[in-house]
């Protein structure tokens, strides 16, 4: 293009080339295909119920069940909760955990499970895992809302002053971005690596199972010793859970190393995946 | 002369046979460690080069033809030229709208209805939804499945999936359009449909096509110009005419390999050693063939341990003329038994009446053990065959008029 054309430059020009180093994020091709994201959004939504009898009832069931598990278990195990009930606790403690846990696992198969797709037709491959991302809302909105009627019962009732939503509820969006992050970043890390290693598949499924028991779902950061909170400090998901609960239910504020050491982790999580999964974007095709 | 719309450059893509697949960690880490040990492994030798140097330009509003046998690069050179791998040397410049249409249907969702994938597999073909909404209509007629536009896909018959599909694609409004081998699909109405559609696009809204085939007749239909590819390089950029003969000219010899024993031996199980497959008339070799006359497939192997096909083997002798699949003459439907296997053996497929019009007839051979492919040699032989009086009346339909023969009867 650096002599004078007769015809007008056409709009786009795609130079195809191999590409050398990493790339980042081509945010202005990722805007191009929104309105994909939306329709995949809008596919999951349409199509991961068919042909069930409870639908998004499961959404319900599910973190109930766990719940009543959960409580059985604290009781044997003896788990101080503090002054929070403990359906409550458990309730909103796995707000975070499941929206992570189901993310995770939906974003770390965007290879193994689009290979097909992403060898016939070219798209930026991030709408997947993002529209992953976006569609895992849906859930996490319905337990928010069985959370919210559990609340609100527990609330009238007697033990109703040892629970309460502070200020740190405007600051929620922001607690569940941090989660998104998270969960997208670590899923582009294993989706890249299973992409050549599907080694990395079996180990993903026991890691989320191990992570579960490292972050404090099923027990308060308080039962921690001290001693040990810079290395739960190092698991981001602590920060999630600690807030959470600070918003709905009262607990205390996390401190700010906690919250410092887990944006930070958070932060290059994702970058890093950002990059490795893009690297094997361009040639994932060739070694399926 | 105007910029040309498509400029490719020297484009060339390397496969690391070793590397194709996924691996295990294992596998990684030992091969590491031996280069490190200074146990440099063949590395070059593994290399395979899928295309090679290739350069050309095309215009805007050219429908171009792009042909080749399998393998010879063609899929490749749409993979890179529709983004979804990447060149290893070498650039391509596209100034337009690229659409690329390598299947039919992708990412159509079982579960959603004929509208509902519509909106989905635009979106997927680069679509936005205002773009998609305005053609509706136009799609749903262009298909003919309006009383099932709101009833999930997997109820459509394979047609209607189909039609649906290319109806589409067929209504993406691209600068650039790159087609492969869809048309393969459907019946042959809906291909005469499509063809149309694909012409029309070219003709009128002066779209840049290029179109990858098996289907010589569609090439030639379509396209004024086209591109020969043979194992990764370019081997003929001229008139479609012309490039069609010399694709006809070396399928005959067998691209110059010599006749017969052309293509490639794959899948070959170790045990089971092929000497050669040949095509025998009137007691000897042949790398040609009148209809009407007898003919023979003779398959001779060798077999360090036929215990290992104790059950007895199956043998397919697959015949393809102008790229497509006419015919599978498969043992396990015409003989029923299997053939056991010795030490040295040979297995003869004998045709009474060789049925084909004039033009190559490719030949390839498959044998399977147990429903497992155990030889798979494709194009391995290619039989230059000329009409005979195949039906001993001494007359012939006319050339254009089919590409068989098949013995019947007239009553009345």
């Amino acid at each position: 293009m650096s002599f004078p054309t007769a015809t007008p430059a056409p709009a786009v020009e795609t130079v195809i080339a191999p590409t050398r180093g990493w790339r980042f994020l081509d945010t202005r091709e990722l805007w191009a295909y929104r309105d994909l994201l939306g329709l995949l959004v809008w596919r999951d939504f349409a199509t991961r119920y068919k042909q069930t009898v409870l639908g998004p009832l499961w959404f319900v069931v599910q973190p109930l069940l766990m719940t009543l598990v959960f409580i059985l278990f604290g009781k044997v195990a003896r788990i101080d909760l503090g002054q929070t009930p403990p359906v409550l606790f458990y309730l909103c403690g796995q707000l975070p955990w499941n929206y992570f846990a189901q993310t995770f696992q939906s974003t770390s198969v965007t290879f193994t499970n689009n290979s097909g797709l992403f060898g016939k037709v070219y798209f930026p491959r991030l709408i997947v895992p993002l529209a992953a991302v976006v569609s895992n809302l849906l859930s996490m909105a319905i337990q928010l809302v069985t959370f919210g009627i559990f609340f609100a019962v527990l609330k009238c009732g007697a033990h109703g002053a040892n629970f309460g939503l502070t200020s740190g509820i405007i600051l929620l969006p922001l607690a569940l971005l941090q989660v998104a992050a998270l969960s997208l970043g670590v899923g582009l890390w294993v989706t890249a690596l299973t992409a050549k290693f599907r080694d990395f598949s079996i180990l993903a499924t026991f890691a989320i199972q191990l992570w579960l028991y490292a972050t404090p779902v099923i027990y308060p950061l308080s039962q921690v010793p001290v001693k040990w909170h810079w290395l739960v400090a190092l698991n981001p998901m602590t920060l999630s859970e600690e807030f959470f609960r600070h918003a709905l239910l009262g607990t205390d504020v996390p401190s700010p190393l906690l919250m410092a050491a887990s944006l930070a982790a958070t932060g290059l999580v994702l970058a890093g995946g950002l990059l490795v999964f893009q690297r094997v974007e361009k040639t994932f095709v060739d070694v399926v | 002369m105007s910029q040309p719309i498509i400029e490719v450059e020297n484009l060339s893509k390397r496969y690391r046979l070793g590397a194709i697949g996924a691996t295990t960690l294992r596998e990684e880490f030992s091969g590491w460690w031996e280069r490190r040990r200074g146990r440099t492994v063949v590395a070059d030798a593994r290399d395979f080069w899928a295309l090679r140097d290739i350069s050309f330009t095309v215009q805007p509003g050219e429908v171009v033809g792009v042909i080749g046998r399998n393998g010879a690069g063609k899929s490749t050179l749409l993979k890179i030229l529709s983004r979804i791998t990447e060149p290893t040397s070498g650039r391509a410049v596209l100034r337009g709208r690229v659409a690329s249409l390598l299947e039919v249907g992708t990412g159509f969702h079982p579960d959603l209805s004929g509208r509902e994938n519509i909106f989905l597999n635009g979106a997927i073909l680069g679509m936005t939804r205002a773009e998609v909404r305005r053609k509706f209509d136009e799609i749903v007629a262009f298909a003919e499945v309006e009383k099932f536009i709101d009833t999930p896909v997997k109820r459509y018959s394979s047609g209607m999936y189909v039609r649906l599909a290319f109806a589409v694609a067929a209504h993406l409004e691209p600068e650039i359009l790159i087609i492969d081998e869809v048309l393969a699909v459907g019946d042959a109405q809906f291909q005469k449909k499509c063809l149309g559609k694909m012409g029309s696009v070219a003709a009128q809204d002066g779209r840049t096509v290029l179109f990858v085939s098996h289907n010589l007749a569609a090439v030639e239909s379509l396209c004024s110009r086209a591109l020969y590819l043979e194992a990764g390089r370019l081997k003929l950029a001229s008139s479609t005419a012309a490039v069609e003969r010399q694709f006809l000219a070396d399928l005959a010899t067998g691209g110059g390999s010599g006749a017969g024993s052309a293509g490639t031996v794959r899948n070959r199980h170790p045990d089971l050693i092929v000497e050669d497959f040949t095509a025998i008339a009137r007691d000897t070799p042949t790398t040609g063939a009148k209809a009407g006359e007898p003919i023979a497939f003779r398959l001779r192997y060798r077999c360090a341990n036929p215990a290992a096909f104790s059950d007895g083997i199956s043998v397919s002798v697959i015949f393809h003329v102008r790229g497509q699949r006419l015919l599978n003459l498969w043992s396990s439907a015409g003989r029923g038994a299997p053939f056991s296997v010795q030490e040295q053996g040979e297995i003869t497929c004998e045709v009474p009446r060789w049925p084909f019009r004039t033009g190559p007839v490719r030949v390839d051979v498959h044998a399977s053990y147990r429903m497992q492919n155990i030889l798979e040699w494709d194009e391995a032989l290619v039989v230059d065959s000329i009409d005979g009086d195949y039906y001993g009346t001494g007359v012939v339909p006319h050339e254009s008029e089919g590409l068989m023969f098949l013995p019947h009867h007239w009553r009345g």
